[in-house]
């Protein structure tokens, strides 16, 4: 498999997994980053891809793994400390006039997911994958997809309701 | 689309069983513009997720460089070991050379010592011979 061949492939899905590995680093250039060293981690197993036979699922599946180990090595380091700035912030008067853009809202609330309901929203409700590839890409069974993907959508409608009423009284 | 089929489906929706193709026709209602009121909050969520979609990767990926540097390293390293290889044997050789030509001096002090000697041991051969033939010059003066 030479480089054009190669591009022709992968190309189609690189934005899917560019929004999938933002989804999980939060910050562009982490997920740019990301995105590049993936693309870089396929073309050296290419020849393993020519026995997959769903090259994009196991892209997605390496996204969601490679993204989960920098969070890991994230929090390992000085992330917490971050991550506690972060939590105080969200209830700060500034997230608040935030929450008035309602993209940035929906943005958030999927934001506060735990890790596992943020990607199947991901791949369901924006990458519109069908519940089949789901259940290979992050190696669960379909019912527990589809429970984990009931309770986000759940949980993001009760919270927007809330929001709304706060900002309607 | 009437509004009790969209109630139904978002109900399925958040049960997660609707399948795409619904989902698709839950999208195009909300997205239209003309939400019941009750409905609010699926329009901002799926305007947020058309929205996000329309998010691209847009640096170019590297892939030949990279690949080329792997290569280069591979090379330099071929190249040097044979750099390596010719400077020992050239160095082995010059030091051999060196070495004959030490010897070489050596024989040949020897030598032209040898030599010198051989000279000095000549001359005074010749000076014997010379005193021999002034005898024998008085001889045969005499003799005449």
């Amino acid at each position: 498999m030479n480089q054009s061949d190669f591009l022709k492939v992968v190309l189609p899905f690189k934005d899917k997994v560019f929004r999938l590995a933002k989804r999980l680093l939060v910050s562009t250039e982490e997920a740019e980053d990301a995105t590049q060293e993936l693309f870089f981690k396929l073309w050296k197993s290419k020849e393993k891809i020519g026995g997959y036979k769903n090259v994009e699922a196991f892209a997605m599946t390496m996204t969601k793994n490679y993204c989960y180990d920098r969070l890991k090595s994230k929090q390992a380091s000085n992330l917490t400390l971050v991550h506690s700035n972060y939590k105080e912030k969200e209830t700060s008067l500034e997230k608040k006039l935030e929450y008035r853009d309602s993209a940035n809202q929906v943005h958030v609330l999927i934001e506060s997911l735990p890790e596992q309901q943020k990607i199947i929203i991901q791949l369901r409700d924006i990458e519109q994958y069908d519940f089949e590839e789901i259940c290979k890409m992050v190696a669960m069974k379909p019912t527990a997809v589809r429970v984990a993907l009931s309770r986000a959508r759940k949980t993001i409608r009760e919270e927007l309701i809330k929001t709304h009423d706060y900002g309607v009284s | 689309m009437e509004l009790a089929n969209i109630e139904k489906l978002v109900e399925k929706y958040l049960n997660a069983e609707t399948t795409l193709q619904e989902e698709r026709t839950l999208k195009n209602y909300f997205i239209g513009g003309n939400v019941a009121k009750h409905l609010q909050e699926y329009a901002y969520l799926f305007n947020y997720f058309a929205i996000v979609k329309e998010e691209t990767f847009t640096k170019t990926i590297h892939l030949p460089t990279e690949k080329l540097k792997k290569k280069q390293v591979k090379w330099w390293a071929v190249a040097a070991s044979i750099a390596l290889l010719f400077s020992l044997v050239i160095g082995k050789q010059q030091y051999d050379k060196n070495l004959q030509r030490k010897e070489l001096q050596k024989v040949y002090a020897q030598v032209s010592k040898g030599l010198k000697l051989l000279s000095t041991n000549l001359k005074k051969g010749e000076q014997a011979i010379a005193t021999l033939y002034t005898y024998e010059d008085s001889v045969h003066k005499t003799l005449k």
